[in-house]
């Protein structure tokens, strides 16, 4: 076999071989390159952060005045853009997803080490490209550039935006391409496909809506752009276009994108849930085929976005029917997760506090996505703070809940330093907290009426905006929390042993930080994904952690 | 870098084969996903084509059916003069990859010569939407509608082929080097699939934006 190094000759970790800039910024190695990840999207995350900041403090007062109305619509789409296209639909795959697929696979790499980089780069220069419009100007069509408003009654920088999240799809379209060539083709030998961790599962999964419905937004929005440049009818109703037609089109794309920002997080959920109960995952195949199925009725449920819209009803009817059906199998998740940990002994480490948040706050999500997926309450919820409400419970609630958990749970193996466990689950708790103070008001504001996307509002509303603008205080610095700690364990933190959780994937068999090469020797596969037994038999009773002293 | 026979350092694959077999693989997924770029342009096209038949149809007849009939042959033909060069490839025959790559490459740019030729004319008969778009009356714009995405379409279209061309001319850089073999052709494989894919494009183009609703 090629490529292995002597096991017996010392190894170094990857993150110190090279340590020049150089060799940073042109690595072929998937785990440099999801540290590369980890730091862009980090810092646009601190940038879509200040865009809500700032609508949050606008809405402290009925008629707030920090903001001119065309400021407000500015900030607002900032918020939406940069969160979902630079840090969410990036998220877990790009880092963890990066970092773990070969590692978990028993690979060396990604099928195409070369490829991945290079969807970094296109990742960073869609992100200026965003970056530059929002602060040459901005733009004010929120971050779904409905047509007419985002071509003919913008005054904002709508161009180099979207430029930008067509750039971005590409970035996408090839880490999709990675992981799915990657699954297929690199697993380590004994690793038969119900072999795979579910993590696994949920990405391939998610890999297939970046290479499907990727494109069909990158085509949408380059007839926007061209709509642009030369003042050709494409979906402008004036220059003889169709607006609905955007919206369908914007759509099909973005309601599958709503998978891309969920199913990761549900694959981390699945790791660690197990882990930490010390059982393998309840149903293992109903929670693979349920990721893969959710990405396939996502497909088809795209209408539920225009209800309201003028789509004929009969159309809106079956949106509706198979919005209900995309929900069995992400209630069958949350019951295989809750099977899970049914008679566990569950240790209740940060990570595993996140996923617990995270299955708790997914489940509310997701029942409200159930209201708005009929056709009779839409009509009134539509447009309201309960949409807002209802979809940040999935994707900051769910998703980011999820990134952090698992950013917390393979912290040791990243970086080879623990966190402060202490820290760690008092952040998580503060999350919790603040993002329910945040978010569940805004369900009632949305009930009674309170129209997303305007800056001032009747004074009624006040009392639930001032809690909502308060528990985004207390999540501003809920996330600061782990950027401090985090960077402290990197230089202070205690050495991690190679296996710290007594988790059984993989990527524990190996070093912390993993060597260059990631494994001395390939691995042989010989159980299934989540064999405690076979663990247990291999490294000792529970109580001793693996590989090293524990902590 | 890869010669073919041996694996590079880094390289996270067994054996040549399963690198090859990998890398294969990835092209038909970029050209599924290429699919539904394409396909969504299809997609808006066939419906505005409906929707606003009369100017659509207008738009159409406008075209110049004898430079995209041509074009259609010298493709096509362009697409199986390159199987040639994947045939010689398997054999490990460098000098006919070279010629069999020149001669697509060739009538690649002949087809962007030509396509090139139509869009002056086109751009002379302010066939290019906007204020001074040539056709005028109750359906011109459905017309304009029409050329937006001819415009467009045939842009995009040729994006592909000057890429396609050029990896085509770097196949032919590697053969001149004798870099092939019957045992390592791969690229003269892949460069190949995504050659085919962008003259399948030109097939469904073709029809969408020079005959249907031309009678």
């Amino acid at each position: 076999m090629s490529g292995t190094l002597d096991p017996t000759a010392p190894q170094r970790s990857y993150l110190w071989q090279d340590g020049t800039l150089r060799s940073w910024l042109l690595t072929r190695d998937h785990k440099r390159i999801a540290l590369l990840y980890l730091g862009s999207i980090t810092a646009f995350f601190a940038l879509g952060s200040v865009g809500a900041a700032l609508v949050r403090l606008q809405l402290l007062e009925p008629g707030g005045t920090i903001l001119s109305d065309a400021t407000y619509n500015r900030m607002f789409t900032m918020h939406g853009v940069v969160m979902v296209w630079l840090f969410l639909v990036p998220s877990i795959p790009v880092t963890l997803g990066n970092f773990l697929v070969p590692l978990m696979l028993g690979a060396r790499d990604l099928a195409f080490p070369r490829l991945n980089l290079l969807s970094w780069y296109l990742f960073v220069a869609s992100g200026l490209l965003v970056v530059y419009g929002l602060f040459r100007g901005g733009l004010e069509t929120g971050w779904t550039f409905y047509t007419p408003l985002s071509s003919e009654y913008t005054e904002g920088r709508v161009l180099p935006v979207v430029l930008g999240v067509f750039l971005n799809g590409f970035s996408s379209i090839a880490t999709g391409v990675n992981f799915i060539v990657s699954i297929h083709q690199l697993r380590a030998p004994g690793m038969g496909w119900y072999r795979l961790p579910l993590m696994l599962w949920a990405l391939y999964a998610t890999s297939v809506i970046f290479v499907l419905a990727t494109p069909v937004l990158g085509i949408t929005l380059l007839l926007l752009a061209f709509e642009h440049l030369f003042r050709v009818g494409v979906f402008d109703p004036s220059l003889g276009g169709d607006p609905l037609l955007f919206q369908q089109l914007f759509w099909f794309y973005s309601h599958p994108a709503v998978y891309i920002m969920i199913l990761p997080g549900m694959g981390v959920v699945s790791e660690i849930v197990s882990t930490f109960c010390h059982k393998p995952v309840f149903g293992y195949r109903f929670v693979a085929w349920s990721s893969v199925s959710i990405a396939a009725i996502g497909f088809v449920v795209w209408g539920h976005h225009m209800f309201v819209a003028g789509t004929s009803l009969y159309s809106a009817i079956v949106f509706s029917m198979f919005s209900f059906f995309v929900s069995v199998p992400s209630a069958i998740k949350v019951f295989n997760w809750l099977g899970t940990m049914h008679g566990g002994s569950i240790r209740l480490d940060a990570p595993m506090l996140y996923a617990m948040g995270f299955i708790g706050l997914f489940t509310v999500g997701g029942l409200t996505g159930l209201f708005l997926a009929s056709l009779a309450a839409d009509v009134h919820l539509t447009q309201t703070y309960f949409v807002v409400a209802h979809f940040h419970y999935i994707m900051v609630g769910g998703m980011v809940s999820a990134y952090f958990g698992g950013l917390h749970y393979w912290w040791p193996k990243i970086t080879g330093r623990m966190y402060p466990e202490t820290w760690g689950r008092l952040a998580a708790g503060l999350i919790f907290f603040g993002f329910n103070l945040t978010f569940l008001p805004q369900f009632i504001l949305g009930f009674e009426g309170m129209p997303r996307r305007y800056a001032t509002y009747p004074a009624q509303f006040q009392v639930l905006n001032v809690l909502s603008s308060a528990g985004a205080g207390i999540l501003a610095v809920a996330y600061a929390l782990p950027l401090v700690y985090f960077t402290w364990s990197l230089f202070r933190g205690a050495r991690a042993p190679d296996n710290p959780w007594r988790a059984t994937g993989l990527e524990w068999r190996t070093a912390s930080p993993p060597p260059v090469e990631n494994f001395a020797e390939t691995p042989v596969v010989t159980t299934y994904a989540y064999d405690y037994a076979e663990l247990d038999g291999r490294a000792g009773p529970p109580g001793t952690a693996v590989g090293g002293p524990h902590v | 870098m890869s010669d073919g026979s041996a694996l590079d350092h880094h390289s996270p694959y067994e054996t040549p084969l399963h690198r090859d077999e990998t890398a294969i693989a990835g092209m038909w997924l970029f050209l599924a996903s290429e699919a539904l770029l394409f396909g969504g342009l299809f997609l808006i096209c066939l419906i505005y084509s409906h929707t606003r038949a009369g100017g659509w149809a207008e738009g159409v007849r406008h075209t110049n059916l004898a430079i995209g009939a041509a074009n259609t042959l010298i493709l096509i033909t362009s697409s199986a003069v390159y199987t040639m060069a994947v045939e010689a490839g398997k054999r490990g025959d460098n000098r006919r990859v070279v010629r069999a790559g020149f001669g697509a490459a060739a009538l690649g740019l002949t087809f962007l010569a030509l396509k090139g030729g139509e869009w002056g004319q086109e751009f002379r008969e302010n066939l290019f939407p906007g204020p001074h778009f040539a056709l005028h009356g109750p359906d011109a714009g459905g017309a304009q509608l029409f050329y937006s995405f001819y415009f467009l379409a045939t842009f995009l279209h040729g994006m592909h082929m000057v890429v396609g061309i050029g990896l085509i001319l770097w196949i032919c850089r590697k053969a001149r080097h004798r870099a092939f073999s019957a045992a390592w052709n791969t690229p003269v494989d892949i460069v190949g699939l995504y050659w085919s894919f962008v003259d399948l494009v030109w097939m469904l183009l073709f029809p969408l934006l020079y005959l249907i609703g031309r009678a």
